[in-house]
């Protein structure tokens, strides 16, 4: 608090991660001042909704998680600019081009860019990543000129990508380097089965291909790329969706620690003890020798905000993102994980049953008999019961016998456990 | 220095151009739908020739019109929705003028309040159209056809059409399967066919699925001493009917299935708004606002109801003679407001503006009494599954009740909400799978969420500012 006025908490980044510690630090601080300021939009939306805009499913303000009056409600200031600027040390950072905001307490909730490997050509107008309401202005602009489009990288975004460009008529193309569709997330069977869905829904998937650069047509536009394979495909637009890098440069420029993320401790603080960052721009460090932790879905960030909020309001805690879950949609296919599937835990074995269409599945990882991890694909599961199954350890013939108390399908869809824990048991033995 | 961080107003919206369907050229062209649409284009002129005409078989051109536009309809539909996969079902809804409050949309509303003010007020210029349905009537009822008859033909088209358009577009889902085609049985059987028998029969047409309060007349002195009056058992039995579906059928069964059963299952109103009206789901209002009008205006019409009910009663009982003509009037009233202008004119023909059930949510009484049950008495409930909600508001705007569902979800909170329908629409168009209606064991788990360790962390703050504000409330007053 300075001259008596009340604590200003400025929360930089307004996605899961920053809204949630906003509102959480509402809830523990009703005197404070709480500003989040944001370059991208004014309201928070939901990132992963983006593409339902573009889709025409909803429109924009359909995205947003709360009513816009919530905000005046809750006594939260959103500031629409860009943190240019942050002086660590005397606790104050410009937004826009000349204004000074002074803060007691400092979130950076700044989140992820598209990766971007060095290719040439990867600057040009017609190539982006697609992670921003402004990258999906451009998307849509250089759409109008588009007769084909290529993706570059699998993985959820690019398949999120290669649907949306469908819907439009575009012809698509997938490099992708794995040998098979986001192998080194899925296991071998699940991933066959989204790549065989893919090729079913009539996209153009090139395996084990990479790009070595993007065409300009002479007016600083691309127009074709070239692969690994020597291959040239003319296209307009390029959709790089390589994976995310937690958004650091405004913490290095103002000096903070950064390693792959803003280094933060368990607590989620930086080092300046006035700042704390969370959500996808954020690593926190680990023991000593080991990797930091950089987590980036929906719910590390609205966790992690949370925990933020926490540290900020003055009552730290460690964050402890309990047993991972993450869940996703390929075209029509439904996908879930919980707990550790193909991370090559020494000793792990697993469990799978497919159904006879190729269009769904389950597999239990073990390990010394005691679940380990769930994977499912088309089937809806019940998130608390794996969740308590992976973290009490639960022996696999238990979760076998009790597959129907995980299974969360709509009523008078078929049940099918029986086939499925004959399946199962069968390969345990 | 200045401080930026004033409050930001509401209307300080973000423009994104975002979107630009101009750029749209997804395929529509194949054969199936040039064939149907050619149909439709065909039976509208036959069905025009039909009514001006003079002619030896214009009821015969008439009837092949009515066939053709409804084959054609039929045709198109199976031809896009086969199409298509679950995923895409909603694809350029927000691009289509018809389906986003457009200019089509303006002319489609205006021309179906048009049809209903003239069938209401002005039915003898109908009558051309109506007797095309002669042959119809005859068959079915045993007599000419009366606009009424036209009405209930058009509507159960209509619901047959369109629900078949739905039994193709949900096709991987069997509650959407089981449930549209139980709207479409029961409109067909019970609200059309039936009545008509029973008409032919020389009983009373009597409609087996509505009861009071829907269908108020059913109770009032004249409905009643008219069936008690029919020779036979059977007006009987069609009182004892009525009485045993509204007092006994309908709270057992909303507390075992809650109001679902009756409005997303059987009744012909839902029917339209689950068939014809399906397009048109989203535009139904999210806002707060639109929840509290809701709240006043379903339980007046309950109140309404219940008073012309008692009034006409007391009258007729003979006890209240100073009451003079008040029950008649008030039923008047109740007949012209709530009956034709509200759930005809407005809830049907507003659909292209207001969504598809706008009666069932701000007025009908029915709903009202059945949703206070849902709300306080009822194994139904829709769950959310744990933290996989990534808020990103397909179930709140496909959800024609105006539900802020996700406001739910991402709590990790049960909805029982007393306007649930139980289309089961929210859970079919979450990417997640995060929604699943349930019938619990009991009612008195409704209103729990899961019980995971994220429970703290999702249970969000108040978000009122009375309720952010409370603990200097409590300091000052304490
Ligand atoms: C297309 C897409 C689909 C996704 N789908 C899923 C999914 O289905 N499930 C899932 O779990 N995860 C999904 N994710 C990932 C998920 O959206 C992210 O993990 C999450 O949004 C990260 O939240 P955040 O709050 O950390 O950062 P962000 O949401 O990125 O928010 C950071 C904000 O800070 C702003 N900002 C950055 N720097 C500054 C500055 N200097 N000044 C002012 N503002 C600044 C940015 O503009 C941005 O608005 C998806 C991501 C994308 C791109
Ligand atoms: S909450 Fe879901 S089931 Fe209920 S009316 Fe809305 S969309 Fe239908
Ligand atoms: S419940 Fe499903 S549809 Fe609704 S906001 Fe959450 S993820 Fe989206």
């Amino acid at each position: 608090m300075r001259g008596g006025r009340a604590t200003h908490a400025v929360i930089v980044g307004n996605g899961i991660a920053g809204y949630t510690a906003a509102l959480r630090l509402r809830h523990m601080q009703p005197e404070w001042r709480i500003t989040m300021v944001s370059g991208e939009s004014t309201f928070p939306f939901s990132r992963p909704a983006l593409m339902y805009v573009f889709l025409g499913h909803m429109r924009y303000q359909d995205t947003k998680p709360y009513e816009d009056r919530v905000w005046r409600d809750v006594r939260i200031d959103l500031v629409r600019a860009w943190v240019e600027e942050i002086d660590v040390g005397g606790r104050r950072l410009s937004v826009g081009q000349h204004k000074i905001m002074e803060y007691d307490r400092l979130l950076l909730a700044l989140g992820s860019k598209p990766n971007k490997f060095g290719w040439p050509g990867q600057d040009l107008d017609g190539v982006q990543g697609f992670y921003s309401l402004a990258d999906l202005d451009r998307m849509t602009r250089t759409l109008r000129r588009t007769r084909r489009a290529v993706i570059v990288g699998g993985g959820l975004i690019g398949i999120e990508l290669a649907e949306m460009l469908h819907s439009r008529g575009i012809p698509v193309t997938l490099l992708v380097r794995e040998s098979s569709y986001w192998n080194n997330i899925l296991p071998k069977e699940e991933s066959e089965m989204v790549t065989a869905l893919i090729r079913a829904a009539g996209f153009d998937l090139r395996l084990q291909t990479e790009l070595k650069e993007v065409v300009d047509d002479g007016h600083g536009q691309a127009s074709a790329v070239v692969t690994s394979t020597g291959e040239r495909i003319e296209c307009e637009f390029v959709g790089l969706t390589a994976g995310v890098s937690p958004n650091i440069e405004l913490a290095k420029r103002c000096g903070l620690p950064v390693g792959r993320g803003v280094l933060v401790d368990r607590s989620l603080q930086t080092r300046d003890a006035s700042v704390w960052a969370a959500g996808d721009c954020a690593e926190i460090v680990g023991e000593a020798g080991q990797r930091g932790l950089v987590q980036q879905v929906w719910y590390t960030g609205r966790m992690q905000g949370d925990v933020a909020a926490a540290g900020m309001a003055g009552s730290p805690r460690a964050y402890d993102p309990g047993v991972w879950f993450n869940s996703a949609k390929f075209l029509d296919l439904e996908y879930q994980v919980y707990g550790s599937v193909n991370l090559s835990v020494p000793g792990e074995r697993s469990s799978y049953w497919e159904r006879q269409d190729g269009r769904a599945s389950l597999r239990l990882v073990h390990k010394d008999a005691a679940l380990i991890g769930v994977n499912a694909m088309g089937l809806r599961l019940r998130h608390e019961v794996c969740e308590r199954w992976i973290r009490e350890a639960a022996p696999v013939h238990h979760v076998i016998e009790n597959l129907s108390e995980a299974n969360f399908d709509p009523e008078f869809f078929r049940r099918r456990e029986p086939e499925i824990a004959r399946a199962l048991e069968g390969q345990l033995a | 220095m200045s401080i930026v961080g004033e409050h930001t107003s509401a209307c300080d919206e973000e423009h994104h151009a975002l979107v630009d369907p101009g750029s749209s050229r997804s395929p529509s062209g194949s054969w199936g739908v040039r064939l149907g649409s050619g149909l439709i284009v065909l039976g509208l002129l036959a069905l025009l020739a039909a009514i001006e005409g003079q002619q030896e078989g214009r009821v015969v051109l008439g009837l092949v019109g009515f066939g053709a536009i409804a084959c054609g309809a039929a045709g198109t539909f199976v031809a896009v929705w086969s199409q298509r996969f679950a995923a895409s079902n909603n694809h350029g809804v927000f691009f289509r003028s018809a389906q986003s409050q457009g200019i089509v949309a303006w002319a489609l509303a205006v021309g179906m309040t048009g049809f209903y003010v003239i069938l209401y007020w002005f039915p003898e210029r109908l009558e051309r159209m109506t007797h095309l349905l002669d042959p119809v009537a005859t068959l079915l009822a045993g007599r000419a056809a009366d606009h009424w008859f036209l009405y209930g033909f058009v509507y159960t088209i209509a619901v047959l059409v369109f629900g078949l358009r739905m039994l193709v577009k949900h096709r991987g889902n069997p509650y959407q399967l089981w449930r549209t085609a139980s709207l479409m049985a029961f409109q067909l059987g019970f609200a059309f066919l039936l009545p008509h028998l029973m008409e032919l029969a020389r009983q009373p047409e009597f409609y087996f699925t509505y009861f009071w309060p829907l269908k108020w007349s059913y109770v009032f002195p004249s409905g009643v001493s008219e069936l008690r009056g029919h020779p036979g058992g059977l007006g009987v039995f069609l009182l004892v009917w009525s009485a045993v579906a509204s007092l006994v059928a309908t709270p057992v069964l909303t507390y075992y299935f809650g109001k679902r059963w009756y409005c997303s299952w059987v009744c012909g109103c839902g029917g339209l708004a689950e068939t014809l009206g399906d397009p048109l789901r989203h535009l139904s209002s999210k806002s707060s606002t639109a929840w509290r009008i809701e709240r006043v205006s379903i339980y007046a019409v309950l109140g309404f109801i219940v008073l012309t009910t008692a009034l006409v009663w007391t009258h007729a009982s003979g006890h209240a003679p100073w009451l003079g003509g008040a029950g008649r009037r008030l039923s008047d009233w109740y007949g012209f407001f709530i009956g034709s202008v509200f759930s005809g004119v407005v809830g049907v023909g507003f659909y292209p503006l207001l969504g598809s059930r706008v009666w069932c949510r701000f007025g009908c009484p029915m709903a009202a009494v059945m949703g206070l049950q849902q709300r306080l008495w009822s194994r139904f409930r829709i769950t959310t599954n744990g933290g996989q909600c990534i808020s990103c508001g397909n179930c709140s705007t496909y959800c024609e009740m105006g539900i802020d569902v996700r406001a739910y979800a991402q709590k990790g909170e049960n909805i029982v909400r007393a306007s649930c329908v139980g289309c089961g629409v929210c859970s079919a168009v979450c990417p997640r799978g995060v929604l699943n209606l349930e019938n619990g064991r009991t009612h008195g788990d409704r209103m729990v969420g899961h019980q995971g360790p994220w429970t703290r962390l999702l249970a969000e703050p108040p978000f009122k500012s009375t309720d952010a504000e409370r603990p200097q409330h409590r300091k000052r007053h304490s």
